[in-house]
């Protein structure tokens, strides 16, 4: 078996890549120490100084400023110098190597590089290369992975539900072209929750997604009755009218969460969404602002999170 | 060959005993995650202080981190009162190189800027690397080279110090 490129000689986290593949320790590990950084960042003074004198490189092959200035302000919260690099318009558009640009930062005393790339695997092909002292988070590449996107949803889904074993999750939309989804469904099914559905139509469902443990609908209503969270993905702007799809109108109509599609799920369900939101498309405003909501706790949520990986893989 | 070991219960009353003529309006305890913690919680209800135990982690704090990395689970802080002005009793279980101590006082900064600290430790087993010191001190321990003096709690409460090896 080929080592989990992940962890290191000793089972610690040394890159984080991936849910996939993380065994529930190491996740574990990770929502519970985001709770003490949760409660950091109440404080007057916001900041400890664990990463002090270390360097974080955001390297931002694809344009995404809020998940870089989350990554931003989780490392300077854990006192670590923060260097913002979008090489969209820099050194690729002059041709440079992806390596020889992870190299020369590399020559830069780097301590971490947090990577968001259009390309899947991206990030493994720099973890591959970097020296030992230097850890690579995935950002984001392409339709592979978001793993601090799906930590972050497990964050929530934990904060609010305390405990995974009886849940029923439901991601809903474009689960396709969503790499928030396919880190989810790990994570979910590695903590436990024993029922995983996703929801949308079917061009937008992967195929051969059930092997991943999820039961796929594609009737919205159906799927969504008795679930204790409902996760709603963002349709991406350049898919709305696209070959998918007939139009965003007719997604919204079957897929769009509502408060009267919302009354199918548990009373007390919670919504979740990652980002930047089409109110109108994916979900209707008077849900994405009502009382299920926890969409905004899920922003700060995501800053204490991305403070426990770095401090966690900094650490290794 | 140093003697018997304290017995950390008949430490408790006289510790408190020592603390209770200092009490003042602006006093409150922070107990140090996770043998302090114990300490504290005992200590506080025989004082009458006004303000509720706060407790604190100094993992995210700590001068070994880049020789450690982060230990497994950082227990939270929680300090349920102004930091800023108070006469703040530090508690903790074995006081010995300082570094702990080191590391809770810049943290306890972060919340405040308190009017004075005061430490209390059930047991000065020396070996100090930093120049702090104790106010308030239940019992000096020898401790033999290799073994490390630890406070245990008994799943009724009670509480004793133990050598182990320091591994």
């Amino acid at each position: 078996m080929p080592a989990n490129p992940q962890l290191n000689a000793n089972g610690e986290l040394q890159h984080l890549l991936s849910i996939e593949g993380l065994p529930r320790e190491i996740l574990t590990q990770i929502l519970d120490t985001a709770q003490p950084f949760a409660e950091v960042t109440e404080r007057e003074v916001k900041k400890v100084p664990l990463l002090r004198g270390k360097s974080v490189f955001n390297l931002f092959f694809e344009a995404s400023t809020r998940t870089r200035t989350t990554f931003e302000i989780a490392a300077k919260r854990l006192s670590a110098d923060v260097i913002n690099l979008n090489i969209a318009v820099s050194s690729q558009s002059k041709g440079e190597s992806l390596l020889d640009t992870v190299a020369n930062l590399s020559a830069m005393q780097a301590d971490v590089f947090v990577v968001r790339h259009a390309s899947s695997g991206a990030p493994y092909l720099i973890a591959r290369n970097v020296k030992p002292h230097e850890h690579v988070i995935n950002a984001g590449d392409g339709r592979h992975a978001h793993p601090t996107q799906g930590l972050l949803d497990l964050y929530t889904i934990r904060h609010y539900k305390k405990d995974f074993a009886r849940l029923t999750v439901a991601i809903v939309g474009d689960v396709l072209h969503s790499r928030v989804a396919r880190s989810l469904i790990h994570g979910l099914t590695t903590l436990g929750a024993p029922e995983v559905r996703v929801i949308g139509p079917q061009t937008l469902i992967p195929t051969g997604v059930e092997a991943l443990g999820v039961r796929v609908f594609q009737d919205m209503r159906a799927g969504l009755k008795g679930c204790d969270v409902v996760v709603m993905l963002r349709l991406q702007n350049e898919r709305m009218n696209g070959p998918l799809l007939p139009s965003a109108q007719e997604f919204f109509k079957n897929y769009g969460l509502t408060a009267d599609k919302l009354a199918l799920a548990k009373p007390d369900a919670i919504v979740m969404h990652p980002g930047p939101m089409n109110r109108g498309v994916e979900i209707d405003s008077s849900v994405a602002d009502g009382p299920h909501s926890v969409i905004l706790p899920q922003v700060t949520f995501g800053i204490a999170v991305r403070m426990a990986v770095m401090a966690i893989v900094a650490g290794n | 060959m140093p003697g018997k070991l304290p017995d950390a219960e008949a430490l408790l009353p006289a510790l408190a005993a020592a603390l209770q003529g200092h009490i003042t309006p602006a006093t409150a305890m922070i107990g140090l995650h996770t043998g302090g913690a114990w300490v504290a919680e005992r200590l506080h209800p025989l004082l009458g202080l006004k303000e509720p135990l706060g407790l604190m982690d100094i993992a995210f704090y700590r001068d070994d981190y880049a020789k450690q990395g982060l230990k497994h689970d950082p227990k939270r802080t929680r300090i349920p009162f102004e930091v800023e002005g108070r006469e703040l009793l530090l508690v903790d279980d074995v006081l010995y190189t300082g570094r702990t101590v080191r590391a809770a006082m810049n943290e306890l900064f972060d919340y405040g800027r308190p009017k004075s600290i005061a430490l209390v430790v059930l047991a000065d087993r020396g070996g100090r690397q930093l120049p702090i010191e104790a106010a308030y001190c239940g019992a000096r321990v020898e401790v033999p080279a290799g073994q490390r003096l630890r406070l245990k709690r008994a799943a009724n409460g009670r509480l004793s110090l133990e050598l182990e090896d320091a591994g």
